[in-house]
């Protein structure tokens, strides 16, 4: 990650998956589209997730869709045309899915097309992929310059982020970096939830954020206000610190399972090792 | 024996299939299919190289050929030909093709259908040196070493020896075509199943194992695991 402004024309396309449905991804990407762009980067976040469309619900955009990401790729609207600007944020834009076709309604060389359009006028360009690994996970994929891989600290989850950055790293799209969502403090200490470093050891990836399980993410996402702009919120914080690593601002981690030898860890790695 | 037929070998990541270029199409694909059924377990998942030499395939009979391996969950990733025709089928079913010009091994071909001996110098294997995620699954005819990790939902499998210089939590076969005398090794051995020959055992549930290298090995007709030191 490197500090230096980037240029016009140089946006970063980050894409966000998970393989598992339902572990944040979506959250993920509202909330670190608007850390961004309240740091003051020029963003898009683009929901590649067609025919199950959320990211406009919890950016709270829903109602303003008149054109979305299929008509753009089948030529009935300009790019422009279907970016929504933010309420709050004048440099940030969501292009949503289009909620009544399928995955098959684009191909990868599609997103990349439409990305292309995009990096010349902003910072950072974010993919909210959809669960799986078929075609709509490829979509997703494909135009990225780097991949962040959500899961929650249980068996399942990892297993299919585990399954995910083999296809990532096939693609040759580099391992990714792991954000870790919903992590219980309480239930880590008894032993009863995998721990970051239990899901560390088995996935080997950098870890760029651990987000606590915070219940002001579910009243936020219905109300489309993303939790990170609620000073209050642990989870929001989080989000916060993890779009600042993004940007390559070396932030330390929030002391969540009161364990200082996981922090070492996580700073270790992001000294490089 | 006449000519072989086919002969199979275990490669980098899947397995290089050479069939006969005199023989009849027919008793060839006959005798591969019969290979296969007969040891599901070993081929179930693997990527196929196929080698058809100077033999004309054409599409019909290369589609045919896909099918057969596609049936039985096998993808044929690769076709290598010296045939013009052959590789111009196999452009029309969008496979990736190539001449014949790798460094193959003429002399031990025949090898491959005896069983595997591990003392034997010469007895192939791979090394892998990553970490296989989930989902990944490596097939030899030989020894399997892998550098790194095989994590849950994994699978490695092999006619001779398994050594894994990491963490073992996926699935292992070694002695897949029936070699008891296989081993499996690891540095922290806490496999989702691991089957040796026809023996198969899950790891003991239970918390924190003291993690050190082990061997798993056949004795008395089970399955054991003991430390090496």
């Amino acid at each position: 990650m490197e500090n230096e402004e980037r240029s016009r024309g140089d946006a970063r396309v980050i894409t966000v998956s998970s393989g598992k449905g339902g572990v944040g991804k979506t959250t993920a990407t509202a909330n670190l589209g608007i850390s961004l762009a309240s740091l003051g980067k020029r963003v898009v976040v683009i929901d590649a997730d067609i025919g199950l469309r959320n990211l406009d619900i919890i950016m709270g955009l829903e109602n303003r869709i008149v054109y979305d990401l299929v008509d753009v790729v089948e030529g009935r609207s300009k790019l422009r045309q279907a970016m929504i600007k933010h309420k709050k944020f004048d440099d940030l834009f969501l292009i949503p899915a289009a909620q009544t076709r399928d995955k098959m309604a684009i191909s990868p060389e599609d997103m990349v097309r439409v990305t292309d359009e995009l990096r010349e006028d902003f910072d950072y360009i974010l993919i909210d992929s959809p669960a799986g690994i078929e075609r709509g996970f490829r979509n997703a994929l494909e135009p990225a310059d780097e991949v962040l891989i959500v899961t929650n600290p249980e068996v399942s989850a990892v297993r299919d982020a585990d399954r995910i950055v083999g296809l990532i790293e096939a693609a040759e799209k580099g391992p990714g970096k792991l954000i870790i969502n919903r992590l219980k403090t309480e239930l880590v200490r008894k032993g009863e939830m995998l721990s970051s470093d239990d899901v560390y050891d088995i996935l080997g990836l950098a870890i760029i954020g651990i987000i606590p399980e915070d219940e002001m993410v579910l009243s936020a996402s219905n109300s489309g206000i993303p939790v990170t702009l609620n000073m209050n919120s642990q989870a929001g914080m989080a989000f916060g610190n993890v779009a600042r690593r993004i940007m390559g601002e070396d932030v330390p981690f929030m002391n969540l399972d009161g364990n200082p030898g996981i922090l070492r860890r996580f700073l270790r790695l992001f000294d490089g090792r | 024996m006449p000519e072989e037929l086919i002969a199979i070998k275990g490669i980098n990541d899947g397995l290089l299939i050479s069939l006969s270029t005199t023989e009849k199409w027919q008793s060839v694909t006959d005798e591969l299919a019969k290979r296969i059924d007969d040891k599901r377990a070993f081929y179930s998942g693997a990527a196929i190289v196929v080698e058809l030499g100077a033999r004309p395939v054409p599409k019909y009979e290369l589609s045919s050929l896909k099918a057969l391996l596609e049936r039985r969950g096998l993808s044929l990733s690769l076709v290598r030909s010296d045939s013009d025709t052959t590789r111009q089928s196999a452009r029309s079913l969008n496979l990736t093709t190539s001449e014949n010009g790798l460094p193959a091994e003429p002399a031990r071909r025949h090898a491959e259908t005896n069983p595997v001996n591990p003392e034997e110098t010469g007895t192939r294997g791979v090394i892998f040196r990553r970490t296989l995620r989930s989902g990944r699954t490596i097939h030899s005819e030989g020894h399997v070493v892998v550098f790194g990790d095989v994590n849950p939902g994994a699978k490695v499998i092999a006619a001779g020896d398994v050594v894994v210089w990491g963490k073992l939590r996926g699935t292992v076969h070694a002695g897949a075509l029936g070699d008891e005398s296989a081993v499996v090794c690891a540095l922290d051995m806490n496999p989702n199943q691991l089957r040796i020959a026809s023996y198969i055992v899950t790891s003991p549930p239970g918390k924190r194992r003291k993690i050190l290298p082990e061997v798993a090995s056949i004795r008395d007709n089970q399955i054991v695991v003991e430390a090496r030191d």
